[in-house]
């Protein structure tokens, strides 16, 4: 929108040897125009990078504090816990930042297939998306087992045992992973440096997500591409002050959470110290990871060559592998369910179906979970391979408005009065 | 460079159009190909198994004082093993079973030349739990043997799978015995 003209000399003297503030701007401030009907959930992708900065920070103090040996590891978190100053909030807020990270990630996630935010000419934003999505899998793994209690020390040795699937070069894979022949103390070293890693390395893609976003600008509920300026308002102050409320009303949760029930998404059984001999009766994993545990854990039969065990493994890694693929099965013209009567149903099927397979997730894999989950899962999959395909062919959809700013202002915001017109004018 | 206006008689030119540049080109590349796998290999190797977790890979265990009916777990390489007396009853129930009802056929002679002595790595194939059965008032599953709880994998006085999604019997390590009382693991 406007060109970028600092006023205070030292910003000038800076901005002409290394362009930084005019990046800045045209990144997240007034120099980035935006379509003027974006709604609250657009919220998300912001809150995602704060919630990024959040773990980052508590993540580094806690660091200063924790020792990765198995014998010294679980009694330094509970040093944290008791010892450290304000190390339970520290603790408490890396803990279930990653809970709200997830909760903000999934609604990101979820607008985006609602909208249609993923279509061409966005498809690389989107795929470096879900490329951030298992990145942050990975680490929230990663740290899990940091704390070494029973169900760190159990999910580590679950989750890498799933590599053993893969013929001949499983074992060997997983006594690489481990550094032994079972999860120990080399195991929980790498985990750590690796969980220290894996942020930076986020932190450098959300870059090429933004740098992606910038190319074409934001999708937008309608779904259709600005037609001019009169479409679009900066970034900066309008979605600026946006999503500082979405982030007042997010922290107000968050804190809620922390002080007042900072376990309620934990599991008791993780403040019992790591014991290699004995698995608690009941293995669960984080609730963001109850959906793929269920499919994991639904498939329970031989195909052919396959074991059982390894089309499980691999049904669990192809159900978040699938969202990559999202843009080419979903080739209807029409980006927003807001005009797709049909696909706005089901959408709404899915994210219903995703929600039975964490609930089964929660369960013990016997009947009737374990009948749910194998239904579940064929519908999770089904809707990507067969409905999107047949959607985009068969579905009817409603006629798109002429403009942005039609189904908000008469006459389509071309002529309307005020600073959004005036561009029109110069142009 | 030998470029001439004549390429005919270029010798850096072969019959079939192919240069000397190519290669050049191709051997540069392998080269560089080999010099980053041989830089690649210390550093993936260094995260496998080192000497000293390697050293630990042995273990004696006596058994006198294990009675028959009795069980005990010992460390092998960080995991427990499995150590049962078995009784003539769950003897008899291990080697009466077909072959045929077995996902992954063994013969209990196999699993236990001495009938007495179950050995084995007490880790789930499936995903690395420990089944439950080796304490007294333990489940032992449908097939009176171990039970893991994981993901309901259930195994038989031999230790074979039987029911569940692990897709192999637990595993017998290498043993073998010094004396009648004493076995080397490893």
């Amino acid at each position: 929108m406007s060109e970028f003209k600092p006023t205070n000399p030292v910003i000038r003297w800076i901005e002409h040897r290394l362009p930084i503030f005019s990046f800045i701007d045209h990144a997240v401030g007034s120099g980035y125009p935006t379509p003027r009907n974006l709604n609250y959930w657009w919220n998300y992708g912001s809150l995602a990078g704060i919630a990024l900065v959040i773990m980052i920070l508590t993540g580094i103090m806690l660091a200063m504090q924790y020792t990765p040996h198995q014998d010294f590891a679980f009694d330094s978190v509970e040093r944290i816990m008791r010892d450290v100053n304000y190390g339970w909030l520290l603790r408490y807020v890396h803990m279930n930042g990653s809970s709200f990270f997830f909760i903000v990630v999934y609604i990101h996630i979820l607008r985006g297939l609602y909208y249609g935010s993923f279509k061409e000419p966005r498809e690389l934003l989107w795929i470096i998306g879900v490329t951030l999505l298992l990145l942050m899998m990975a680490a929230s793994f990663l740290g899990y087992v940091l704390p070494w209690g029973q169900l760190s020390y159990w999910a580590a040795k679950v989750i890498t045992n799933m590599f053993t699937a893969f013929p001949i070069i499983g074992e060997p894979l997983v006594t690489w992973l481990w550094g032994g022949y079972t999860v120990g103390n080399p195991t929980l070293n790498r985990f750590y440096a690796l969980h220290y890693l894996i942020p930076f390395v986020i932190v450098g893609v959300v870059i090429l997500h933004i740098w992606a976003l910038h190319r074409f600008g934001s999708s937008n509920p309608v779904g259709i591409e600005a037609d001019g300026p009169q479409d679009k308002i900066p970034f900066h102050p309008y979605y600026t002050v946006k999503d500082l409320f979405g982030l007042g009303v997010f922290l107000t949760l968050f804190a809620a959470l922390i002080f007042f029930a900072p376990n309620l998404l934990g599991e008791t059984i993780n403040y019992v110290e790591a014991n290699p001999l004995v698995t608690p009766a009941h293995i669960v994993p984080e609730w963001y990871f109850l959906p793929y545990y269920a499919i994991l854990r639904s498939i329970t039969f031989d195909l052919w060559f396959l074991s059982a065990k390894l089309i499980g493994v691999i049904m669990m890694f192809g159900s978040t592998m699938i969202l990559f693929l999202v843009p080419w099965l979903d080739r209807s013209p029409v980006r927003s369910a807001r005009f797709r009567p049909w696909y706005k149903w089901f959408f709404w099927i899915w994210v219903f179906d995703v929600a039975v397979l964490t609930w089964v997730g929660a369960n013990p894999p016997e009947p009737p979970y374990l009948y749910i989950g194998q239904v579940g899962t064929v519908w999770y999959f089904a809707h990507f391979l067969v409905i999107l395909p047949l959607l985009s062919i068969f579905e009817p959809t409603k006629p798109l408005p002429s403009s942005i700013g039609e189904p908000v202002l008469k006459g389509g915001g071309a002529a309307t009065a005020g600073a959004a017109a005036k561009p029109v004018e110069k142009a | 460079m030998a470029e001439t206006a004549n390429p005919g008689t270029d010798p850096g030119h072969s019959e079939d159009g192919e240069t000397r540049r190519d290669f050049l080109y191709l051997t540069a590349a392998a080269m560089g190909l080999a010099g980053t796998a041989a830089v690649a290999w210390p550093i993936i190797d260094s995260m496998n198994p080192a000497a000293d977790v390697r050293a630990l890979a042995s273990t004696e265990v006596d058994l006198s004082p294990i009675e028959e009916g009795m069980a005990i777990t010992v460390l092998w390489r960080g995991n427990p093993v499995f150590i049962r007396h078995r009784t003539a009853a769950e003897i008899e129930a291990a080697r009466s079973v077909p072959l045929d009802d077995l996902p992954d056929p063994e013969t209990d002679e196999v699993r236990a030349p001495r009938p007495q002595w179950l050995i084995m790595v007490g880790v789930c194939t499936h995903l690395g739990c420990i089944p439950k059965g080796q304490r007294v008032g333990e489940e032992k599953g449908l097939f009176g043997g171990w039970f893991c709880p994981c993901h309901g994998s259930h195994y038989d006085t031999s230790g074979r799978i039987r029911k569940g999604p692990a897709p192999r019997n637990l595993d017998v390590p290498p043993y073998e015995f010094l004396d009648d009382t004493t076995i080397h693991i490893g």
